[in-house]
């Protein structure tokens, strides 16, 4: 059974909030849930599919259906961390496919800045039952060094550098200028990059994306139910999904879950990287972007600090658009987890509700891609390719 | 070198790792073997990973290994160099880079095992560049 053509977006809301004292976690949940269903002209009561991760409080779905009051039919929580939310529109596309919902809710919130959270620079501890953590915990990784080390790595066996890498914020921060909700509006020079405090080298502050409060949300139809709606329809073409871990110790930092998810979700579309108009890409860092291009075929491995620098993923002048609303490292990463609204900016792309400034010309195919959990250690990849009907 | 010495957590040993810790405690890095396949595989496990067999047995390490990445921590209370070290025995485990200067490890150097106490558990492994074998 193929997912492609089965299922259409037909509602997207991104919460307007980079910080979120006054409300609690199931509330922004609600909130963005009925941005999306408005947006999509549905309501609550059209709801027969809930899908959301790790974000959500309580017991995910069971404290969430019943909180917002929905009475669905299937219930699916995968978590795969920041990638959960673009993989759930895969599977909520299989299961209007296997006729298990026709109106698919998914839900993304979170308040770390409220709370104060150290969330790049402190280690987690999950606890003497995960296999892997006191292997790993007392040497302190953090999100912010295990993707470092990649791009350490990187670096070392292709020659990729600190200025290119910083093309990538370079070219968010042009987007982010017109985004009047993006958190940093400031156009950033390469310099000004490389120049930023150093984190965990080789990536500097500016090469690490925000960290937000806020959410969103997504509404994934069946056909039948699309035809209803007087939104411009956005078809789910293809999906993949894949899991990257240390391989028993055979860790190969150079590449992401990418080289299976995207090979996956572009033979589902029967479409080619050539193919697409615009991508919007995981950015929790720069390396996350440039990695990912170069594992989708967008360019050759190693390749990818030439095909980022010099303006190349600039909306209006580069080769490939990429994350027009700003992205994570300008505009919004909620929750920590910036799967959902790289969903939200390629539907908004494909609808051509873009910022007029950023809005590519045509774009009729674009792909998200999600990386959730850490590139240096263990993390699912998934990508979506979706296509304006 | 660093001016202050970084405090490690303890690990927290369960069942299936108890051997590897207690032999920490002696100073000896234990691997996995598996006994089906033959591959030796980190982190250790009971079940291997590559064949899925049940037949793994602990294997001592010789403490020889070359550094595959790694990066240092500025934003910490005392900044500290996270590394993923291959050994000579084939594995890469990710470790700490220690009593060196942080600003002069590259990868490909040669490195040897060295024991960290920590805060109320068993010592954990870490290295230090081998100066009497160079970069290799
Ligand atoms: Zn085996």
């Amino acid at each position: 059974m193929t997912i492609s053509g089965k299922a259409y977006i037909a509602g997207i809301y991104e919460h307007p909030t980079r910080k979120a004292d006054d409300k609690s976690l199931a509330q922004l949940h609600a909130e963005v849930a009925k941005g999306a269903l408005e947006d999509a002209g549905l309501s609550k009561r059209d709801v027969d599919g809930y899908f959301c991760a790790g974000d959500a409080p309580g017991l995910g779905p069971l404290s969430l259906v019943d909180y917002m009051g929905l009475k669905v039919r299937h219930v699916d929580a995968t978590e795969t961390g920041g990638s959960s939310y673009v993989l759930h529109v895969g599977h909520a596309a299989e299961a209007i496919a296997a006729g298990k919902c026709s109106v698919a809710l998914i839900t993304l919130a979170g308040r770390p800045r409220a709370e104060g959270m150290a969330t790049g620079t402190a280690p987690r501890n999950y606890g003497a039952a995960a296999p892997d953590v006191q292997f790993e915990y007392p040497f302190g990784p953090t999100v912010v060094n295990m993707y470092a080390m990649c791009a350490m790595r990187h670096m070392y066996e292709y020659g990729t550098t600190s200025q290119q890498l910083a093309w990538i914020k370079v070219a968010a921060s042009h987007h982010a200028q017109h985004n009047p909700h993006a958190l940093l509006r400031d156009v950033v020079t390469v310099e000004e990059v490389v120049a930023s405090p150093m984190i965990a080298d080789p990536l500097h502050r500016l090469d690490c994306c925000v960290i937000t409060d806020g959410g969103g949300a997504l509404v994934v139809v069946s056909l039948d139910v699309a035809k209803r709606l007087s939104r411009p329809r956005v078809k789910v073409r293809g999906a993949g999904e894949a899991p990257k871990h240390q391989m028993g110790g055979k860790v190969d930092l150079t590449y992401s879950g990418a080289v299976w998810s995207g090979p996956a979700a572009f033979g589902e579309a029967a479409v080619t990287p050539a193919d697409i108009k615009y991508v919007s890409i995981y950015d929790s860092f720069t390396i996350t972007v440039l990695m990912t291009l170069e594992d989708l075929g967008f360019c050759a491995k190693g390749q990818g600090g030439k095909f980022v620098a010099d303006g190349n993923l600039i909306s209006g002048t580069g080769k490939l658009p990429f994350n027009t609303d700003g992205g994570g490292l300008c505009n919004n990463h909620p929750a920590n987890r910036g799967g959902m609204t790289k969903v939200i900016e390629a539907v908004r792309q494909l609808r051509g509700e873009a910022h007029p400034k950023v809005q590519v010309k045509n774009c009729g195919l674009a792909l998200a891609h999600g990386t959730g959990g850490s590139l240096g250690t263990r993390h699912v990849s998934a990508t979506l390719i979706m296509e304006r009907e | 070198m660093a001016s202050a010495e970084r405090k490690f957590p303890a690990p927290l040993p369960n069942p299936e790792t108890k051997p590897f810790w207690e032999a920490a405690g002696e100073g000896r890095l234990l691997l996995k073997r598996c006994r089906s396949c033959g591959e030796v595989h980190y982190y250790p496990r009971a079940h291997c990973p590559f064949c899925g067999s049940g037949e793994t047995e602990w294997q001592p390490a010789s403490g020889g290994g070359t550094i595959y990445s790694y990066s240092v921590m500025r934003r910490a209370e005392v900044p500290y160099a996270i590394a993923y070290v291959t050994l000579d025995e084939g594995v890469t485990m990710m470790t700490n880079l220690v009593d060196c200067d942080l600003d002069a490890i590259r990868i490909g150097q040669r490195v040897r095992l060295v024991f960290k106490p920590t805060e109320g558990g068993p010592p954990v492994p870490t290295f230090t560049p081998d100066e009497s074998r160079g970069i290799r």
